[in-house]
């Protein structure tokens, strides 16, 4: 631990003293900044806009799906854009939709807002480092996302108006791969794929980032194991991401190089996906030997990876959130970090999960069912640490607390959804239906976009000095709730019922006609609960200016964040803070001591006690 | 307030699970009780899994509720409870589960050999497919061997072809031969609990064996396309003799050059 203090020093006198005699301007202060925490913040309202884009789109699928081809109100008229439909959502549009709105989720908010608006703004906070290791790495981070949202919004719009990508967020060849597979796979596709490469770029440069920092900028007494749970999560994170990524893109590439000979007039023939003599929309048959199958294994051997990205983080945050709402140390505080280490290691063998149906060799699906099933395992032990750390608390009931205790909720049916899916067989029968949507909305909306409620209003006060209003959060947190069950419980019925997804029209299959009031159930829900994110936009942006301005350590939380001001100015911490005990030492003894029921990871034991009794 | 908030998370959990017990009753359920025989042992273990996984549900839901009534009627003065957890409990909650999912992933390999496990397959499906599936952007072509021949990997002169209906014999275990011409279909017969991609480059053979005589739906489960949501088709179960009647009608049809021979009618031929 001690190794790095002389440097760490060093580097951080040196960075006060170039900074201090020269004002910056606005756009390198606001703009252009290197400034961590106004790179994490960057991030996080660009990826808060765009959760309202990606709810657009998904409000634009539920019309469909509960009033199917009526014309869509607003949009359809508004700008002529659907003339030749006459305001309906056409086939081909409500492929765009559905592959747009889990191309945003994904890529432009869940992702991102993780690792680039909470892992940027807590990381350097949390372990008492005064920046980034790479300062302008991550600035550039940042800005490879504008870029990467240009080419998602070109890919909108070169293929006509109404139809941008529309394969899927997994685009599976042979359909992503040759041009002349749907109105989508031309133009489209490529600006998809350049957007995807490019959302890789960024968040490369983050995870690089982010293990640097984390190995090599600890405060003095910053151990491994005092570090919160929240950076242990961004840690493993971006080890997650550094090893699954380059698969990823390099999967890119190969599509691209594939579509090459499609699009351009280039000796670029590569049929990395496509096999030999499909014949696809009467074009001449393919030549070649691809294989289809290899996309898959590719994608998922990421995207498996890219799950746990898009949630470990919200496990941190939420561990830590609970932990000062709860007034008590995280239950099983080892378990935990294990315990992610454990979903993590097995998160890069449990891809072939998602390819149950796709006729790889049985014995390989029996082999992945089993590493599935293990991963359930460590998910298990979290969510019984978490009851165990609100388990006989001094709960503060504030909207923090209640976004928490939603993310465990939910998690724990996400989690046993998993459980049918991992299992082949009746996996047969679910995959592709909307069981497989209702298990995913529930990790990912029930599960890390709480936590980010959560951690939005949790560590606002830190970003800009004020507080955002309870009661306000309270009332989003209500409706959010009642909107997102009403939205995705009844989702695993229609899964039951064999609704498969990604289906412009169900109904016209006889056995699904009577299903047709539950979804509208299902969309009104969701109308309400995007309209509830209206109360989360208002409250964002007016108590940034407007709410009560707040102190250092609004919560009476232990983390070294909190010893620093409110904002912190440039180098974060005024006085160079030294760690003396891990995270969460609330309602201990030596808090009491203090006449208190925390006890900052900074404050110095008594005069004379070197070692503090207790230690992780 | 607090108790209010205690009580919203043990309120929730009990409406998701009214809805699923209500689910069967307001037909939100399966479309119907399987109607093959590997969809008998999928449903079986499907409401295993269910029993498993509701019992954790009610477990994790009470017990989350439950520590959040203690917290909101606890006196606010007093302490929380100053603990880093237990060795005993994390050793109890990482074991009994592990036992549970291992237990899980056991009952699932016959019945998933059964299905997928070519030298398992029942002998009369092993003798050769019936007929050739091929999906292609949007629909299902359906390719026969000639009556009393064997199915071909290549297309055969006396082939029969049919779009969007496969008959085939119930009761009889069947297999038949998925491709797809151009992208990626699935191909999804729900009511039979049957589901195979059909992916370009290969030939996937599948069976199942239908329970009794009846049409079921078909239809695509994966992504191909705008057209995706109507690759509608279905399967006619029947008698072996329907079957074979029907094959013979169907080649009597095809066949048809359009000069009519003596009194034969509009009837097609019975031989
Ligand atoms: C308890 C552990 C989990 C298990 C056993 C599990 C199992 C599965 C399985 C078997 C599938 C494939 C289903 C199919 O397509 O037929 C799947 C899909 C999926 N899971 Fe999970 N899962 C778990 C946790 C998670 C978590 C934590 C997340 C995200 C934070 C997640 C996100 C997803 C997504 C996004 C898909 C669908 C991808 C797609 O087809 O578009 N899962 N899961
Ligand atoms: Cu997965
Ligand atoms: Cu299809």
């Amino acid at each position: 631990m001690a190794t790095v203090t002389p440097a760490l020093d060093a580097h951080g006198h040196s960075h006060d003293h170039s900074h201090g005699h020269h004002e910056q301007s606005f756009i390198s202060k606001y703009v252009f900044s290197t400034d961590h925490k106004v790179i994490g913040i960057q991030f996080l309202i660009t990826t808060v806009l765009m959760l309202m884009v990606g709810g657009a789109l998904a409000l634009a699928v539920r019309w469909q799906l509960a009033f199917p081809w009526e014309n869509m109100p607003i949009i359809g008229k508004a700008f002529g854009l659907f003339k030749t439909e006459g305001g309906q959502i056409s086939p081909e549009f409500y492929t765009m939709l559905f592959t747009m709105h889990a191309s945003v989720m994904i890529f432009l908010v869940i992702i991102p807002v993780l690792a680039g608006a909470f892992g940027n703004f807590l990381i350097p906070l949390q372990i008492g480092a005064d920046d980034m290791a790479f300062p302008i790495l991550n600035m550039l981070s940042y800005w490879f996302m504008w870029p990467a949202m240009f080419c998602f919004a070109v890919s909108f719009v070169v293929g006509g108006a109404t139809a941008g990508p529309g394969n899927g967020w997994t685009s599976y060849p042979v359909l992503s791969d040759i041009a002349s597979a749907s109105p989508s796979s031309g133009a489209p596709q490529t600006w998809w794929l350049l957007g995807l490469t490019l959302v890789g770029v960024s968040s490369m440069m983050g995870s690089v980032n982010y293990m640097t920092t984390i190995i090599n900028m600890r405060a003095p007494g910053m151990t491994l194991f005092r570090m919160p749970l929240t950076i242990w999560s961004m840690f493993i994170t971006a080890i997650l991401q550094a090893f699954a990524l380059p698969v990823l893109t390099a999967a890119g590439f190969m599509l691209v190089f594939d579509r090459m000979s499609e699009m351009l007039p280039t000796d670029i023939h590569s049929v990395f996906f496509v096999p030999a003599n499909v014949v696809v929309n009467n074009a001449a048959p393919t030549i070649g030997g691809g294989q289809p199958l290899l996309w898959q294994h590719l994608f998922w051997f990421y995207s498996h990876p890219a799950v746990y990205i898009m949630l470990l983080p919200a496990m941190g945050m939420v561990s830590d959130m609970l932990a000062c709402m709860c007034r008590k140390p995280v239950f099983g505080y080892k378990p935990m970090v294990y315990s992610m280490a454990a979903i993590a290691g097995l998160g890069f063998i449990v891809w072939g999960h998602h390819m149950f149906t796709s006729g790889m060799n049985p014995a390989l699906g029996m082999t992945f069912m089993t590493s599935t099933m293990m991963i359930a395992l460590p998910s298990a032990i979290k969510v019984f640490n978490w009851i165990g750390t609100i388990w006989d608390g001094n709960i503060q009931f504030n909207a923090v607390f209640l976004n928490c205790a939603a993310f465990v909720a939910l998690f724990i049916v996400g989690g046993l959804s998993g459980i049918f899916m991992a299992a082949v067989p009746v996996d047969i029968y679910f995959h592709d239906t909307y069981f497989i949507v209702a298990h995913f909305h529930y990790v990912l909306f029930g599960a890390t976009l709480f936590g980010v409620f959560a951690g939005i209003q949790f560590w606002f006060p830190k970003m800009f000095g004020r507080e955002m209003s309870d009661g306000v959060q309270k009332a989003h947190f209500v409706l959010t709730f009642i909107g997102m069950n009403g939205t995705f419980f009844p989702m695993h019925l229609l899964g039951i019922a064999g609704m498969p997804r990604r289906y412009a029209d169900p109904y016209l299959h006889g056995y699904l006609e009577h299903l047709l009031p539950m979804n509208q159930f299902m969309t009104i829900s969701a109308i309400l609960m995007g309209c509830a994110q209206f109360l989360l936009l208002g409250n964002f942006f007016y108590s940034m200016f407007y709410g009560k301005k707040t102190t250092r350590n609004p919560w009476n939380a232990n983390g070294l964040e909190w010893s620093a001001p409110s904002p912190p100015g440039h180098g974060n911490f005024d006085v160079p803070p030294v760690c003396y005990r891990g995270p969460y030492e609330y309602s201990s003894p030596e808090a009491e001591a203090l006449g208190q029921d925390f006890i900052l990871q900074t404050t110095a034991p008594p005069a004379g006690v070197v070692r503090v009794a207790h230690g992780h | 307030m607090k108790k209010f908030w205690a009580l919203f998370f043990w309120f929730w959990p009990i409406v998701a699970l009214w809805v699923c017990f209500a689910a069967p009753g307001r037909n939100w359920w399966f479309p119907s009780p399987p109607k093959s025989t590997l969809g008998h042992q999928i449903d079986g273990l499907f409401y295993l899994i269910l029993i498993i996984v509701a019992l954790t549900f009610v477990g994790t839901e009470a017990a989350l509720g439950y520590v959040m009534w203690r917290g909101a009627t606890k006196d606010a003065s007093s302490k929380a409870w100053f603990s880093h957890g237990s060795h005993k409990l994390e050793i109890i909650w990482t074991i009994v589960p592990a036992f549970v999912l291992v237990f899980i992933s056991l009952t699932q390999l016959d019945v998933l050999a059964d299905i997928r496990v070519l030298s398992k397959f029942p002998d009369e499906a092993k003798k050769g497919a019936l007929a050739e599936v091929t999906a292609r952007q949007f629909e299902w072509r359906i390719r026969y061997p000639k009556p009393g021949t064997m199915l071909m990997t290549d297309p055969q002169p006396g082939d029969l072809y049919f779009v969007n209906e496969l008959h085939v014999p119930a009761a009889v275990p069947t297999m038949v031969n998925l491709r797809t011409q151009d992208v990626q279909h699935a191909f999804f017969a729900p009511k039979l609990r049957v589901k195979q991609d059909a992916v370009p480059g290969l030939v996937i053979p599948l069976w199942f064996e239908i329970e009794e005589a009846g049409e079921y739906e078909l239809l695509c489960a994966e992504l191909c396309g705008w057209g995706h949501y109507k690759m509608k088709a279905r399967i006619v179960a029947d008698s072996p003799k329907g079957v074979s009647d029907y094959l013979t009608r169907l080649e009597a049809e095809q066949n048809e050059d359009g000069v009519a021979e003596a009194p034969a009618g509009e009837e097609s031929a019975e031989e």
